[in-house]
């Protein structure tokens, strides 16, 4: 491929979401030579989507708010496979990562004050959860994914950020040590193929909600940067793990953020009765996403779900009056109206748990460095490769993800992995060179699908796969399903690897960027469902018919999926803070 | 079966020498479907049209085409708001170069966003927590901030197709005036000054396309008047 053009950067970050645009001002702000690659325009990434907030201890609501309480309630969340160091990492450098934003033009709500309003979100404590329910998720009305977006691209702007805009990065380029020197790109307005070469990659690609029937992500949200590892060769972290959002509006899959019932919403049966009040009787409708999604579906399972099926239940707002809902939810009420044609301040809103988020992905340190394991099982750095936001598992989600904390995720591990690109810049870097025929491994994908000459859809494949995992790895698990579930996706790959890319043309062409992410999708998926066959209990999002019960003395650990030999493996989560006492895992209970 | 007739836009610019309508029909079951549900339907059978989307709910801005003449979001945008016979004509948003079928380059769009810079200008030293703000001067961000830069409302308005590179253009003009309506930003005057040509402003004629599609209900002739104002104020 010698007369493939290419770019040469000190540092590539591939996605232009909040942690990617956070990383990026970070080493604009340095003066090394760093662009953007992003598939579509920065602000058009999924961050924008976010509604309720940030959630950090900023001590507006409470003034005696503490960062030590929030981590609790995280490693609570997280249902104790949290890494508490990185958990620690997170609550403690949050106050300046928020005040950051601010800074930069964020226009949170305010309180009377002046100060930044903050709500309750759920699993939310003060005083390591004996002193009630605590109000820490920073908002900007129900818009905050969409005002931190926007600033974050305003103040790359400012800094003279490099951007490779509607550019798709096909796959890592590594050397012959196997460290990460770059990637290939393809430029979607003309079709052009080009070899980017970096001292330093990172992955800011987000989430894969895509790999489900029913999601409430974007969809471009296909997992293109875990795909990417995973064809590298590199292992992924608590695959398994995938967050189902309790209000998904009904049908549609759009998010309706947990702020409504932070603002005082709650959920209702069909015998309009609050039922959270059952499963958890302190925090009822702010329990744990995992625990009230499963209480939802345990009600619609009971033959108690609302509508003509009984498959969903309703979101009730409308005592909370007009004015709090065109002040504080003004984005939702749109959202309900268009798409569940229900006004919440007259009728509830139908919802239904929707797949939401990933808490796993690229294992990484608190400095975003991409870890693999020696032969021993120690952790080895992945030269090269970087990785933050959903993307990454730090681990601050643990099993289960607190809302208003991937925000929160998202700028204090994009800054972390910038400040340490930077510092790690100034050192040296030194990788041997890519050869041609590095080079040629990483354009074998593209090369694949531009070369073929019939077989199956896209989109036929696409719909397979999602209605897979959509009825193998939902909220509840089984072995025997999921045993289906992981036969099937086998033989989808085979499938896969025959599908045809009919349109061969250049300019704009998003024939060819559907095919390059089906295959990510199908990385993502597989990862996903043999890490869930592989854990044999119940744990935060991972809840399974047959293990019904959390088994700490066997699963107190990350799983790590090697796509080489498809296997499971183990890893430790971190016990260890550096400033605060270690959380030992308790029995979970809202 | 309830078909619809639907009429797209469509232009390669590798294998088509001129622009083509191409028509499609669609069988909807009756179902009052978004018209991205649509285009997604169709996409399925003719992998060949470009169009971009992400979000699918009408947050990010990806898009903004027009349907049956009126600039809006695909992706929230109900058949039953634009079929009119039976019949959908999709077309790209109009005054900006086409790329492909519905794709169009939006590189003058995004230079009239950057030229008014639109980031917060404080040029005092930032203090140990967040700047304090009223809510009421919170409020004045209201109608200004939730701009997804979708471009409707810009490739709606006539001043914009005449003069796309000296008229800001309502989305430029209404994130101009975010920053100069936030109490946070220090650099008004600079700000002013940087709008003070025939061009830049006062080719808004007030025509008030930009009202009537802007998918999120926001008002940019208001923020062009509030900056005239100021303009006017500082003038004297």
């Amino acid at each position: 491929m010698s007369n493939m053009r290419s770019l040469t950067f000190d540092a590539i970050i591939i996605g232009g979401g909040g942690s990617g645009l956070r990383a990026a001002l970070e080493l604009a702000k340095s003066g090394k030579k760093t662009a953007v690659l992003s598939k579509v325009f920065p602000t058009r990434s999924h961050t924008v989507s976010a509604q309720g907030g940030i959630t950090c201890a900023i001590a507006s609501a409470d003034p005696n708010d503490d960062w030590r309480w929030h981590m609790y309630d995280t490693v609570k969340g997280g249902d104790y496979i949290t890494d508490q160091d990185a958990a620690e990492y997170m609550c403690s450098e949050g106050p300046k990562a928020v005040f950051e934003l601010e800074h930069m033009g964020l226009p949170f709500s305010r309180f009377d004050n002046g100060r930044i309003y903050q709500r309750p979100f759920g699993g939310q404590s003060k005083n390591f959860g004996e002193g009630g329910q605590a109000a820490r998720t920073c908002a900007a009305a129900d818009r905050t994914g969409h005002a931190l977006l926007h600033t974050l691209y305003q103040n790359n702007l400012k800094n003279n950020t490099t951007f490779l805009n509607e550019w798709f990065a096909v796959d890592l380029v590594k050397n012959a040590n196997g460290d990460v020197v770059g990637c290939i790109a393809m430029d979607i307005e003309t079709g052009e193929v080009v070899h980017v070469k970096s001292k330093a990659t990172v992955l800011a690609t987000g989430g894969a909600g895509r790999i489900y029937a029913s999601t409430t992500n974007a969809l471009i949200n296909t997992g293109d940067g875990i795909g990417m590892a995973l064809r590298a060769g590199f292992p992924m972290q608590d695959m398994e793990m995938w967050q189902f959002h309790p209000t998904g509006i009904y049908g549609a899959g759009v998010l309706v953020t947990e702020g409504c019932r932070g603002e005082g919403g709650y959920l209702i049966n069909k015998d309009g009765e609050r039922f959270m009040e059952r499963y958890a009787p302190n925090a009822k409708d702010l329990a744990g996403r995992d625990v009230v999604a499963r209480s939802m579906v345990m009600e619609i399972l009971e033959g108690r779900g609302c509508g003509e099926n009984g498959d969903h239940v309703y979101l009730k707002l409308d005592h909370l009056g007009e004015e709090v809902l065109n002040k504080r939810l003004p984005g939702i009420s749109e959202l309900s109206k268009i798409f569940a044609h229900a006004d919440p301040v007259k009728a509830p809103i139908p919802v239904v748990p929707t797949c939401h988020y990933m808490m796993g992905g690229v294992p990484t340190n608190v400095h975003g460095q991409a870890i693999m394991q020696d032969a021993k099982g120690k952790d080895q750095i992945i030269n090269g490769l970087f990785a933050c936001g959903e993307a990454a598992c730090v681990s601050v989600h643990g099993a289960n993800r607190l809302g208003g904390n991937s925000l929160l995720d998202l700028v204090v591990f994009g800054r972390a992995a910038g400040i340490f690109i930077e510092s790690a810049l100034n050192e040296g870097i030194d990788y041997l060179d890519a050869s041609e025929s590095d080079v040629d491994t990483a354009m074998k994908r593209i090369t694949r699908w531009n070369e073929s000459t019939g077989g199956e859809s896209v989109a036929d494949l696409k719909a397979e796969l999602q209605g897979i995992m959509q009825n193998s790895f939902g909220v509840f698990r089984q072995e025997d399903n999921m045993q289906k579930g992981v036969g099937q996706l086998a033989e989808l790959r085979e499938r896969i690897a025959n599908a045809h890319l009919a349109d061969k043309s250049g300019a704009f062409n998003t024939a060819r960027v559907e095919a390059l992410e089906l295959d990510n999708l199908m990385e993502v998926a597989e990862a996903t469902a043999i890490a869930a066959l592989d854990r044999k209990e119940s744990r935060g999002a991972h809840s399974r018919y047959d293990y019904p019960d959390r088994d700490d003395v066997n699963w107190l650990k990350h799983s790590m999926y090697f796509p080489a030999e498809k296997k499971v493996g183990k890893r430790d989560v971190n016990f260890k803070p550096k400033t605060v006492d270690t959380f030992e895992p308790k029995v979970r209970t809202y | 079966m309830s078909m619809l007739q639907v009429a797209i836009y469509r232009y390669n610019p590798e294998t088509d020498s001129a622009p083509y309508m191409q028509e499609y029909q669609v069988d909807t079951q009756g179902r009052d479907l978004m018209v991205l549900n649509v285009l997604e339907m169709l996409k399925a059978q003719d992998t060949t049209l470009a169009y971009r989307r992400s979000c699918r709910e009408g947050v990010c801005g990806s898009d903004g085409m027009n349907m049956n003449g009126k600039n809006g979001l695909a992706c929230i945008t109900s058949l039953s708001e634009v079929v009119k016979g039976g019949k959908l004509t999709l077309r790209p948003l109009p005054g900006l170069p086409v790329i492909r079928d519905l794709v169009v380059d939006m590189a003058l769009f995004y230079q009239q966003y950057e030229r008014i810079q639109p980031y917060l200008q404080n040029d005092e030293p930032a203090p140990a927590i967040e700047r304090l703000q009223s809510p009421e001067e919170r409020d004045k961000l209201d109608g200004l901030y939730e701009c997804i830069l979708c471009a409707c409302c810009s490739t709606a308005c006539p001043s914009f197709w005449w003069n796309p590179d000296k008229f800001v253009g309502p989305a430029g003009l209404l994130q101009a005036y975010r920053f100069l309506a936030d109490s946070r930003d220090t650099a008004t005057r600079e700000r002013l000054a940087d709008l003070e040509d025939p061009f830049s402003v006062f080719r808004c004629r007030g025509i008030m396309n930009c009202v009537a599609v802007c998918p999120k209900g926001l008002n940019p002739t208001r923020a062009i008047g509030k900056i005239r104002e100021m303009l006017l104020a500082d003038a004297t």
